[in-house]
């Protein structure tokens, strides 16, 4: 046996690079490892501008890279870092992965812009030594006067570039330390909120436990599928699965562990019991962050794992599939009701609208596959301008997310409640909002799935979760403000470019979203 | 050789783990139950590149040590920032944000 294995040494032949096809992530990550460096050598006063120009700069660039190849990318797409003679390679750049990217960077220079604002809170969002603790007025005092911890930025940027490799991976080992390198970053970024200490850290870690813990599961998922297909390609898996004489166990037991791991970093359904916690303790605009793009990664992920690898025995996942959609909707949609915080009320609406996305990730159809790509689109927009709002009402202990704070804010101002109104509404699926239009492409794709059933429990869903954010509205509205509540801050240029971004797009997309859906349903997964 | 032992003694370590992250009360302990996940798919991981003859499955325990070395960079960072704050490690403390 082990001269089986010397038999397979020698040199290592280097696999075939398209570099063109994988630039924008090159980019993002190489301009991360660059924001290291400079937070190495950099002096104090200076990292904050230099930081700020290198990961702006970084996502346009890889947003142009995007662009360029786009115009000349090959139908069908293709798939890079393939060793000699393997079918397909590593990652695969194909139309869902071009469409997810420019998502991702659209949203991620949105959430960066969010990031880097300081004229909110002076000096940041974030604290200036991730060391420091809550509680104490001196550290209060300290906190409150010097500058923010600038290896946010280059955390970002790795989160961001984790998340194109993990909707592009084509292995179930690539995906595993894609999800790795975009997982470690945020667990830190939770930490790091310049008021509220403890919630920050306490918020940290809930997240790191519960998603190692996941993480762990994902893995072990992989390790069967290993045993069952020899192979972790997706492919391999579903040429496996075709074949009769292997365990059936080790498959169902695989693919039950990677979906779990998957679930739990969509925030979907019964896994979902950190995504409360997480987003209230953490920092606003990382929250914005996780919301909106590790939703659009992990979705994506799902996307390729249940349609190139899992499809053949699709039958074996379509029941459990149907009844977490159902439970993460009820529970999204039912315990949002009871919510006193804004933050906590909108982390149950993104539970409510994963649920949703499973409908859509779980109809395998052309119509399927594009509905939810516009989906994860336009909910990405809509809730990460959401977060931008809620950083903007504050008093004199920072944000005000508690919801009787928001008592008559249209009185104060009108134009912030108004926008608010409006994202709202987009995520209760108004029409000629983006949410409305996603909505209906998903269900219309579920019930050409002959899928019916879930579409009925998922309007209902939408019926319940429309109460809560009506209510909302109500309360700016049709209430008298509290003499001593909050003020709206009047936001800097990032932020309000971040706000504008997500808001207008909301809107186009709502409107005229035939150039999006077009985009979306540019073609399938790659072979 | 007969793998099932391995991937016997794998899937019970893995349970042992699992186990150990939901009752342990110390987060160093429940840190170190997930590192006995990890390393029981390793075994899995050994085990099965035995079986089919192909090196992958060795390449790919040496990549999970990789990343569970990074877990415990992140991990123990966080952890001791809450342990300076709180002086204790227990997960049952930290419950200040909850329903």
């Amino acid at each position: 046996m082990p001269q089986q294995f010397l038999a397979q040494g020698g040199a290592i032949p280097m696999p075939q690079i398209d570099y063109g096809a994988v630039m924008p992530v090159l980019i993002v990550l190489s301009a991360a490892a660059i924001g290291v460096l400079l937070e190495a050598f950099l002096p104090k006063h200076q990292r904050w501008s230099v930081q700020v120009t290198l990961s702006l700069a970084a996502v346009v660039g890889a947003g142009v890279a995007l662009g360029a190849y786009l115009s000349g990318a090959p139908d069908g797409g293709v798939t890079t870092f393939k060793a000699d003679g393997a079918v397909a390679g590593a990652i695969a750049v194909d139309a869902p992965t071009l469409f997810l990217w420019g998502t991702l960077l659209a949203l991620g220079l949105a959430s960066l812009l969010m990031i880097g604002d300081r004229s909110l809170e002076p000096g940041g969002a974030f604290v200036s030594q991730a060391g420091l603790q809550g509680g104490g007025l001196q550290t209060r005092e300290r906190a409150n006067t010097t500058g923010m911890q600038t290896e946010i930025f280059p955390l970002s940027l790795f989160a961001l570039g984790g998340m194109m490799t993990f909707v592009a991976a084509n292995d179930l080992l690539t995906m595993f330390i894609a999800l790795e390198v975009l997982s470690l970053p945020l667990y830190l970024m939770c930490g790091l909120a310049r008021r509220r200490r403890l919630l920050s850290q306490e918020a940290a870690v809930k997240y790191f436990l519960l998603g190692a813990f996941a993480s762990a599961f994902f893995l072990y998922g992989i390790a069967l599928l290993y045993g069952y297909a020899g192979s972790v390609k997706l492919g391999a898996i579903a040429a496996a699965t075709a074949g009769t004489d292997r365990s059936d166990t080790l498959l169902y037991a695989g693919i039950a562990l990677v979906v779990v791991g998957l679930l739990f970093k969509g925030s979907v359904g019964p896994f979902h019991t950190w995504t409360p916690d997480v987003y209230q303790g953490a920092p606003t605009p990382v929250t914005g962050f996780m919301a909106a793009c590790t939703k659009v990664a992990a979705f994506g992920a799902m996307l390729r794992v249940l349609t190139v690898a899992f499809e053949p025995a699709s039958w074996e996942w379509e029941i459990p599939l149907w009844l977490i959609a159902v439970i993460s909707m009820a529970i999204g949609a039912i315990l949002g009701l009871t919510q006193r915080d804004l933050k906590r009320m909108i982390a149950y609406s993104s539970i409510a609208h994963a649920g949703f996305l499973v409908v859509g990730a779980m109809t395998l159809t052309e119509d399927g596959l594009s509905a939810t790509l516009f989906y994860l689109l336009a909910y990405g927009f809509t809730t990460l301008a959401v977060f931008g709002v809620i950083s903007l009402v504050r008093d004199a202990n920072g944000e005000a997310t508690d919801l009787s704070s928001w008592a008559g804010l249209a009185k104060r101002s009108p134009l912030v409640a108004g926008v608010f109104t409006f994202l709202l509404l987009a995520l209760a699926g108004i029409p000629l909002t983006s949410g409305f239009i996603g909505k209906f492409a998903v269900f219309s794709a579920a019930i050409d799935n002959g899928n019916a059933a879930l579409v009925v429990i998922a309007l209902v869903a939408s019926a319940i979760a429309a109460f809560f954010y009506l209510r909302v509205v109500v309360l700016m509205y049709f209430s008298e403000p509290a003499p001593e509540g909050p003020a709206v801050s009047v936001p800097g240029a990032f932020t309000t470019a971040a706000i504008t971004l997500g808001t207008v797009a909301t809107l186009v997309l709502g409107v005229l979203p035939a150039f999006a859906l077009d985009w979306a349903s540019a073609g399938g997964f790659a072979p | 050789m007969t793998p099932t032992y391995y991937l016997l003694l794998a899937a019970l370590l893995f349970a042992v783990g699992a186990v150990g992250v939901l009752v342990r009360r110390n987060a160093i302990v429940v840190f170190m139950c997930i590192e006995l996940m990890l390393n029981s798919v390793n075994l899995t991981l050994v085990t099965f590149a035995r079986v089919s003859g192909e090196l992958d499955g060795q390449v790919m325990a040496f990549f999970v040590m990789v990343v569970a070395a990074a877990e415990v960079v992140v991990g123990l960072a966080i952890i001791m920032a809450i342990f300076r704050a709180r002086r204790s490690a227990s997960v049952d403390d930290t419950n200040l944000l909850k329903y």
